[in-house]
This record gives C-alpha cells, sequence and structure tokens, in this order.
C-alpha cells in the first residue's frame, strides 16, 4: 500500500507540473482531470472514502466538463496551430 | 438637489436614463478636445518613456525581471514557511488536536445524533451552521450565474430552440449506448450515497454531485430535448428552492430548540438503519437535491445560456 500511494503522489506531483507548463489548453484540462483521479485515489487510501467520491465527481467529472463547456465557448478545443492555420 | 430629485423621480416613472443626454453632451465635449490636444499628447507621450522601455535600452529588462521574480519567490517561500514554523509541534500534548473536543465527537456523535457515520454526525448537527451557509453559497452562485449567463428565449436567440451541436446532429452511438446502461447506475449510486449519508461513509453533497454528474452525462448523450421531459428550468426552480426552504425551516428549529434547551424529541431510530439520526436523513435529502440542481444547473448555463 505504502508504495502505491508513493506512486500516486509522485503522479499528481507530476500531473501539477505539466498543467501549467503544457501550452494546449485541452490537454492542460486533462491532466487535470487525471490528477484530480488519482488525487480521489488517495482520499481513499487515506481512509476518506467520502472525499473520495466527492473530489471523483466534482474534481474530475463536474468542473472538468465546465472548463470543456469554457474552452468550447472560446473555440479552443482544437490545437491552437491548426486553428491558427486556418 | 432639487434637480436630482427630479430627475430620479423622471427616471423612475419614464424608464429613461436621465443622465444619458449629459453625458452624451460632456462625451461630445471631451471628443472635441482631444481632437485639438491630439497632437500635442502623442509629442509628450513620444518623450515620456515607460520603465519597461527604459530597461529594454539599458539591455536590463531580462535581468530585471529574473531578479524581480526571484525575489518574489523568496518572499513566498519564507512565508510560508514562517508560517510552518507557527504550527504546534508533532505529538505536542496541548495542541487542538488533542483536546477533548475530538474526544467527545467520537464517544458521544452516536449518542447525540444518533449516527453512525460520524462525519455527517458533526456537518449536519454540531456543526449545521456551516453546511447551512455552504448550501446557501452554492445557490447564490448559481443565481449570479444565471444573472450573468442566462439568455431570454426571444427572436434574438434563435440558437436557444435548437441543439448548439449543429455539427453533429445524430446522437453519439457510443455515448448513448454507454448511458442507457450508465445513467441508471449512476443514479442509483447518488440515491444510495445520500440516503445511507448518516450509516456509511458519503452524504448530501458528494451524493448530490454524483447524480449532478449523472444528469450531466444524460444532456450529452441524448441532447435537450429528451432532457426536458423531467428536468427544466421550471423543476430546477422549485426544486432547489422548495429544497433551501426546507432545509433551512428544519436547521432553523434546530438552533431554536437547541439553544433554548428545548427538548424536542426526535426519535433517533436504531443505529445502523436508514431511518435513523433523528433529521439527519432529510437533511441529506435536501442537501442532495440542492447540490445536484446547482451541479446541473451550472453546467447547461454555460454550455447554452439556458436549460
Amino acid at each position: 500500500m505504502e508504495e502505491l500511494n508513493v506512486l500516486l503522489l509522485i503522479f499528481i506531483l507530476v500531473c501539477a507540473v505539466s498543467v501549467s507548463l503544457t501550452k494546449n489548453l485541452l490537454s492542460a484540462v486533462i491532466i487535470f482531470m487525471a490528477q484530480s483521479l488519482a488525487m480521489s485515489v488517495v482520499w481513499i487510501l487515506l481512509e476518506s472514502p467520502d472525499l473520495g467520491v466527492t473530489e471523483a465527481a466534482v474534481g474530475a467529472g463536474v468542473t472538468s466538463l465546465l472548463m470543456f463547456a469554457a474552452l468550447k465557448k472560446i473555440h479552443r478545443m482544437r490545437d491552437e496551430k491548426h486553428e491558427k492555420k486556418q | 438637489m432639487k434637480k436630482s430629485s427630479e430627475a430620479f423621480k423622471n427616471w423612475l416613472l419614464s424608464g429613461s436614463d436621465p443622465l444619458e443626454e449629459e453625458m452624451i453632451e460632456t462625451l461630445s465635449d471631451e471628443e472635441s478636445e482631444k481632437h485639438e490636444q491630439t497632437d500635442e499628447s502623442s509629442r509628450i507621450r513620444k518623450e515620456r518613456k515607460s520603465l519597461k522601455e527604459y530597461l529594454y535600452e539599458k539591455g536590463m529588462y531580462r535581468p530585471a525581471r529574473i531578479v524581480c521574480s526571484i525575489g518574489l519567490c523568496l518572499m513566498l517561500i519564507v512565508m510560508l514557511m514562517g508560517t510552518v514554523m507557527d504550527m504546534p509541534y508533532f505529538g505536542q500534548a496541548d495542541t487542538l488536536v488533542n483536546s477533548e473536543l475530538s474526544e467527545f465527537y467520537v464517544e458521544k456523535t452516536l449518542e447525540h445524533t444518533g449516527a453512525t457515520n460520524i462525519i455527517t454526525g458533526i456537518i449536519l448537527n454540531f456543526r449545521g451552521f456551516d453546511t447551512l451557509g455552504e448550501s446557501h453559497v452554492l445557490f447564490i452562485a448559481v443565481c449570479s450565474v444565471i444573472i450573468l449567463l442566462k439568455m431570454s428565449p426571444s427572436e434574438e436567440n434563435p440558437r436557444l430552440y435548437t441543439s448548439d451541436r449543429e455539427d453533429q446532429k445524430d446522437e453519439d452511438l457510443v455515448l448513448s449506448s454507454l448511458t442507457r446502461f450508465l445513467f441508471p447506475l449512476i443514479c442509483m449510486f447518488g440515491v444510495y450515497i445520500i440516503l445511507n449519508g448518516n450509516i456509511s461513509p458519503g452524504g448530501g453533497f458528494s451524493g448530490g454531485a454524483v447524480i449532478g454528474a449523472g444528469l450531466i452525462l444524460y444532456l450529452s448523450a441524448y441532447g435537450y430535448k429528451r432532457i426536458r421531459r423531467f428536468f427544466t428550468f421550471k423543476t430546477f426552480k422549485v426544486v432547489s428552492c422548495l429544497a433551501l426552504i426546507s432545509y433551512t425551516s428544519s436547521k432553523t428549529f434546530h438552533f431554536i430548540t437547541g439553544a433554548n434547551e428545548i427538548h424536542v424529541p426526535i426519535p433517533l431510530g436504531t443505529p445502523g438503519t436508514i431511518f435513523s439520526g433523528g433529521l439527519l436523513l432529510p437533511l441529506n435529502i435536501f442537501v442532495g437535491l440542492v447540490v445536484a440542481c446547482t451541479m446541473y444547473a451550472l453546467y447547461t448555463l454555460f454550455r447554452k445560456g439556458d436549460f
């Protein structure tokens, strides 16, 4: 269990850093989603399953969906370079 | 003074802005002045350089930026480290963690609230004020989103009547056939979490969030037409307002009787069954309804501006 915990924490750290380094907004949101999912597993390992469920539903589900909706509104769903060429 | 009161009266009765004419006049005055001053002001602007340009000229811009950012980071690190140093030591005897409060919670929650799940007992009973404020904050947030984003259905917004996915009119096969299996399961899971909030981990907020996510999935799979059969703006208004009102009134009843030490026998039931914990089960249901409606409303308002 200890190894899984450490692995998940490292994954969360890597995700958190790469969210801020990614240029593409869509992939940033998806990485954020993955980070939230890993975080929910960590909550369950820390013996608070209620927080795990909330994190999975709100952090990974609804928040990212809201961000997707916002990205669609500002027409950034596709790659930015592709958009520029057009 | 008299003039302003008259203007206010005019505005109240006629609905036109009394300051409109004055503002247009002043604007035109300023504009004419601006045209005269354009040459002069542009000349002054050319002579006066900003700090950024000055630094660029000296070749100091990049180093200055690096020094500033390093300084900012150092300041932040010092502040955070200072906060950490102020924290109580690990294992110290007289910290808040080791006070009698947590012991009281662990030992007496079941006796006082009838909830096997201590967390629900704490957040809905001992700290009910917190949760009351939270659900109101959620409702206020969705109200401001409605004020900002909701478009009224009129001829100017014909897109409200159609789907916003004109490019993909057909239902997505994968999504819709998956949703047929998943939507009932997700809703059942959400209802299970809400109803078992006083026995097992979970509660109103998590269950409501799960149901809201399920509604969003249903919307993305089948579109607005099918979800309008059972969930419209009216449903949202009625459900969330009624849930908030009943939540607030039952909690107020709780507060008043508790503060005046009036003993109202609410049967706590057998611990471990669904109908236990007195007011906890209805409170959980109300919170769940508010949260589910809020999640769905936020998404649909962001996406389209209407339900």
